[in-house]
């Protein structure tokens, strides 16, 4: 029998007849005609699993799997130990449901709860939600977040990424608040446009640390502005980068969000992925999607169960701060299983290489007559640079090395670097480059 | 199940107690906390908010379940009782010291039962 | 059982990365923090035991039978967890340029055709990233339609009171006022009612089918011509695809939206919770507004934008292409007559005590009612939960949907044996029987899960939703 059915034949006729029906048909009889389907589905019949490897392998095998990816914008390769791929995939994580059963869901309950204390260690903030679908999606559900009645507009940092700017313009939309985007002239988040923006209306400031130009926003400032006028100050966060700079309580932040791919999690062309959110005390009720709390049984253990449920969309519906019931939980294991193998010291370790190499590399870049740094100011491990040729051009050479060149944007080319990319790497990405600039 | 003589009471489970100052204080019966069960968080509005009889001014959560708690009087809110706020379960322990609002400049009412006729409207439930 | 931190002893982390070949550039100090993230420290002998663990604590599909109503918790085949790991797609960049991931996009391409062949659609989204986010998508291209006709006022959706919660709460926050639709009494949309609350303001109607009683709705093209007539459309809520697969299509109800699960019908792992995917099927006349990633490419101006980064969740769309080529049209159709024939045995063998909320043939799914059982002997269908839970099932869904009193939804699908079919009905049968006689057993159970029930009350009241060192040091 296909399709993973374990019923032989023989036993589904006694299951039929126990029904007194003769054929498996007979279970759709009620179903009019017009609305059933006369003919079998236009596909092909089942394969074996064999077939089933060749056909699929041979979609991977045509896809480009660069040796160096020199590229970031939203999505970074790092380095991911092999324990962090194996404890997911354990079984009984993978196919379980939500754990709305506490009893015999201790086990990922738990998990989570380690994964929401390990988010506010990272962020320094008080609370964490179970996480959501990607970093863009947290940034749409923290402006929902801290909307009220009276203040409904975001203001948003130009230097923020596309995508997150276009999501969160997407889910402002179906709410009907306002979007504005704060001017970054010079790659970053100009203070005196936000100042002037500021009024009333505005229920949150969202600026993204590092900003998609790779540049470090002056968030404490942007954060004091934010606050003096009654807005509450949204940062989007790059979780590796946590262990190592200014966390979003440090700078004042209300709630911090961010894209958890970096920890843990393949590159994958873009998912899944994880929305981690955290947030100050006051806003804990707010922030949307599952929470798993601590409590005790009657034998007084510890136990751990989803609480605050009468926030979400299964008690509450059409008044429920949020629609999400599916999340990324096996994603936050994997991000929880990183951060606990690499521990605080293997986090900075990556975040302070990756600002390293990215350093280096730029160093190496700017010595190439026509090209330079793009944006003035203080990076982290992505930047712009200019190129005194085509952009098309310079990556075309790349690739023919194995190198996947920095994302084309406005001024050039925006790089990044991680960990994993070693010094023979950069210098052959140099090398290639200034062999195309020379021509 | 207990209710006091002095209290007025509406078809939807609030009680209400009117002052010779012309305001009213506001609060869920025992039989609503009974029917509700452990109450864990309260929405109160805020301090100058209108309220409408018959309409909604505030919120109760159990585990698994969410109420409104409608107001039995149109008037504005005077005062609020923040402590709710930080326990719940007075709603559960004493519901009828456990006030939500105190309404003030009231102008109309929904229909409310003394205490016998709020006993035999539940008991008929 | 302890926690990580717990465990935790400074120095014992595994060595993961060489040492930095390149001159270190330190940052401003007034960039740095201030004071370390508190991250647990464990060597992977340790951290290995932990989630070992925690796994045994954890209850799966391949622990045991999970008749999970509205779930679909089907086996999850291991082929497509191995074709999901492939380094061609894991490694792949969602930036990398066009010509490098044909791959990656033909699985989308034929993923989009098989489903679409599957639905009735036309059009399909994989953006999505579950249901619920489907959902939204879904009533944003609703709403686009409208508007780009220049009808503005259409901003009610229909949706009946036995849906799931996702939907009115998609409705809300898509910017819809929700008009709930009361279900008749044998628990269809309610005709009448619909003629009355369809309208020149309605954006449209939502609607699974089967519903979530499991009851395949047979006046589907009447609803379908009263929406449409109305100037309204059809959105497809997906959850309970599994019973129609090669029976009866969308499309060709009425629908011009759907949302798939593919982490329900297509066999992809729930994970714990996730991820899913929820990619989202139109008709022609709705494609043009289709979400896209910016970055990755030209994105249509009518488009709603994207309602998250990228391209979805890729690999359980690669997943669930795995399951489609593996099954094919003979093999779906066989997956749903499996489901559904599942679904009446197992209501058949219960039913000579317990009574199903509402009478007539079920589909992948049933609801009971224990109101009966609660009233005779004070045993709830949270205690009955609790005991099965006790004898190794994982309980049915409970209190859903809102509608029925003491609710008990069974899902079996397709992926069981008679024989664990026969075993669990037979021990509901038995529990039956030990809540009239020995009711205290049920409402003190479980008593052999790891851990007993839960103080919920003081969980929700007092909020702990973090470790905190040297708080609650209790075992």
């Amino acid at each position: 029998m296909g399709g993973y059915i374990p019923s032989p034949d023989t036993e589904r006729r006694e299951m039929l007849a126990a029904l007194g029906l003769e054929s498996a048909s007979d279970l759709f009889s009620h179903i009019p005609g017009g609305v059933k389907l006369s003919a079998p589905l236009d596909l092909p019949g089942g394969k074996s699993e064999l077939e089933v490897r060749r056909e699929v392998s041979a979609l991977a095998a045509r896809n480009t799997v660069f040796p160096t990816v020199l590229r970031g914008a939203g999505a970074y390769r790092h380095y991911i130990p092999s324990v962090v791929k194996y404890i997911p995939a354990k079984e009984e994580f993978l196919t379980a449901y939500t754990p709305y059963q506490a009893e015999i869901s201790q086990g990922i309950l738990q998990a989570i709860f380690e994964y929401q204390t390990m988010i506010c260690e990272l962020t320094g903030m008080d609370v964490s939600n179970a996480s959501v679908y990607d970093g863009a999606s947290a940034a749409a559900e923290a402006a929902a977040m801290c909307r009220e009645r009276k203040r409904t507009k975001t203001l948003v940092s130009a230097a923020a990424s596309p995508e997150t700017i276009a999501t969160l313009r997407t889910y402002s939309e179906g709410a009907g608040a306002e979007v504005v985007l704060i001017p970054a002239p010079e790659g970053k988040t100009d203070p005196s446009a936000l100042v002037a923006l500021l009024d009333g209306e505005t229920a949150c400031v969202y600026i993204q640390q590092p900003n998609f130009f790779g540049l470090l926003e002056p968030c404490e400032a942007l954060a004091a502005a934010t606050h003096t006028a009654g807005a509450k100050f949204v940062m989007g966060v790059n979780p590796i980068s946590l262990g190592l700079i200014k966390s979003p309580s440090e700078c004042g932040a209300d709630v911090a969000v961010g894209e958890g791919q970096p920890l843990g999690l393949p590159l994958s062309w873009g998912g899944p992925y994880l929305g981690f959110m955290a947030a100050s005390r006051a806003l804990m009720r707010r922030l949307p999607g599952r929470l798993v709390g601590q409590t005790h049984d009657a034998e007084g253990n510890r136990v751990f169960v989803l609480t605050l449920q009468a926030r979400e969309q299964h008690i509450r519906r059409e008044k429920a701060g949020s629609n999400i019931c599916s999340n990324e939980a096996l994603c936050a294991l994997t991000a929880a299983v990183y951060m606990a193998a690499m521990g605080p010291g293997g986090v900075k370790d990556a975040a302070s290489q990756s600002v390293s190499k990215a350093h280096y590399l730029a160093g190496r870049l700017c010595r190439i007559p026509g090209v330079s740094l793009a944006y003035p100011g203080e990076f982290f491990h992505e930047f712009v640079t200019t190129l005194p040729v085509s952009r098309e051009t310079a990556l075309a050479a790349l690739e023919k090395g194995g190198i996947l060149g920095g994302l084309p944007v406005d001024r050039g080319l925006l790089w990044c670097v991680t960990e994993v990319v070693s010094r023979a790497e950069l210098d052959k990405t140099a090398e290639i480059l200034e062999e195309v600039c020379r021509k | 199940m207990h209710f006091p003589e002095n209290l007025q009471y509406s078809e939807s489970h609030e009680w209400v107690s009117f002052s010779e100052d012309k305001t009213a204080l506001v609060g869920l019966t025992d039989y609503a906390q009974h029917e509700l069960g452990d109450l864990v968080f309260v929405t109160l509005p805020e301090e100058g908010d209108g309220v409408t009889a018959g309409d909604p001014f505030g919120e109760v959560e159990s585990v698994k379940a969410v109420s409104e708690v409608l107001s039995p009087v149109t008037g504005v809110v005077l005062e609020i009782n923040v402590a709710l706020q930080d326990s719940p379960a007075s709603i559960n322990e004493s519901p009828y010291e456990a006030w939500f609002v105190r309404v003030g400049e009231i102008t109309g009412k929904v229909r409310l039962m003394n205490a016998s006729e709020y006993e035999a409207f539940v008991e008929g439930k | 059982m302890k926690l990580l931190f717990e465990k935790s002893l400074p120095g014992s982390c595994g060595r993961y990365l060489p040492d930095s070949d390149v001159p270190e550039y330190a940052l401003p100090e007034d960039a740095l923090r201030k004071t370390p993230p508190a991250l647990p420290e464990l060597s992977e002998t340790e951290l290995s035991r932990h989630y070992s663990a925690l796994s045994r604590r954890t209850y799966g599909v391949n622990c045991g039978f999970y008749p999970l109503g509205s779930c679909t918790m089907k086996y999850n085949p291991r082929i497509n967890e191995e074709l999901a790991a492939l380094p061609g797609f894991t490694e792949v960049h969602p930036l990398q340029p066009e010509h490098t991931v044909s791959g990656c996009r033909a699985v989308l391409d034929l993923a989009e055709d098989a489903l679409c062949r599957v639905t009735g659609m036309d059009a399909m989204s994989f953006q999505p990233a579950a249901g619920a986010h489907g959902e939204f998508t879904g009533l944003l291209l609703i709403r686009a339609y409208h508007r780009a006709r220049g009808d503005f006022k259409r901003m009610k959706i229909l949706v009946p009171d036995s849906a799931h919660g996702t939907n009115p709460a998609s409705a809300a926050m898509a910017g819809f006022d929700v008009v709930n639709l009361p279900s008749r009494e044998d628990g269809l949309v309610d005709l009448d009612a619909l003629r009355r609350a369809a309208g020149e303001d309605t954006a449209g109607l939502m609607l699974t089918n089967p519903n979530t009683l499991g009851l395949f709705d047979t006046g589907i093209r009447e609803i379908a011509d009263i929406v449409h007539e109305a100037g309204g459309l059809l959105y497809y809520d997906g959850a309970n695809l599994n019973a129609v697969l090669g029976v009866a299509r969308p499309g060709d109800m009425g629908f011009d939206v759907v949302h798939l699960n593919l982490h329900k019908t297509f066999s992809t792992p729930h994970g714990g919770g996730g991820p899913g995917s929820g990619p989202v099927g139109c008709k022609e006349a709705l494609r043009p507004y289709l979400p896209a990633s910016r970055l990755a490419g030209a994105v249509s101006p009518e488009s709603i934008g994207q309602v998250r980064a990228f391209h979805g969740n890729f690999l359980v769309v690669v997943r669930a292409l795995a399951y489609l080529l593996s099954l094919g049209s003979d093999g779906l159709l066989e997956a749903s007559e499996t489901a559904v024939l599942n679904a009446n045995y197992l209501l058949h063998r219960l039913s000579p005590k317990y009574k199903a909320a509402y009478s007539g043939r079920c589909m992948h799914e049933f609801v009971l009612t224990l109101e009966d059982l609660k009233s005779e002997t004070g045993v709830s269908a949270l205690d009955l939960a609790k005991a099965l839970a006790d004898r190794g099932i994982h309980p049915p869904t409970m209190y859903f949907p809102l509608i029925v009193h003491e609710a008990l939804m069974l899902e079996p699908t397709e992926t069981e044996t008679k024989e664990t079919l026969d075993e669990a009905a037979d021990l509901f049968l038995e529990l039956y029987k030990a809540a009239h006689d020995r009711p205290e057993l049920l409402k003190n159970a479980p008593l052999n899960t790891p851990v007993r029930r839960p103080d919920e009350v003081a969980a929700a009241r007092n909020p702990v939703l973090r470790y905190t060192p040297g708080e609650a040091a209790q075992e």
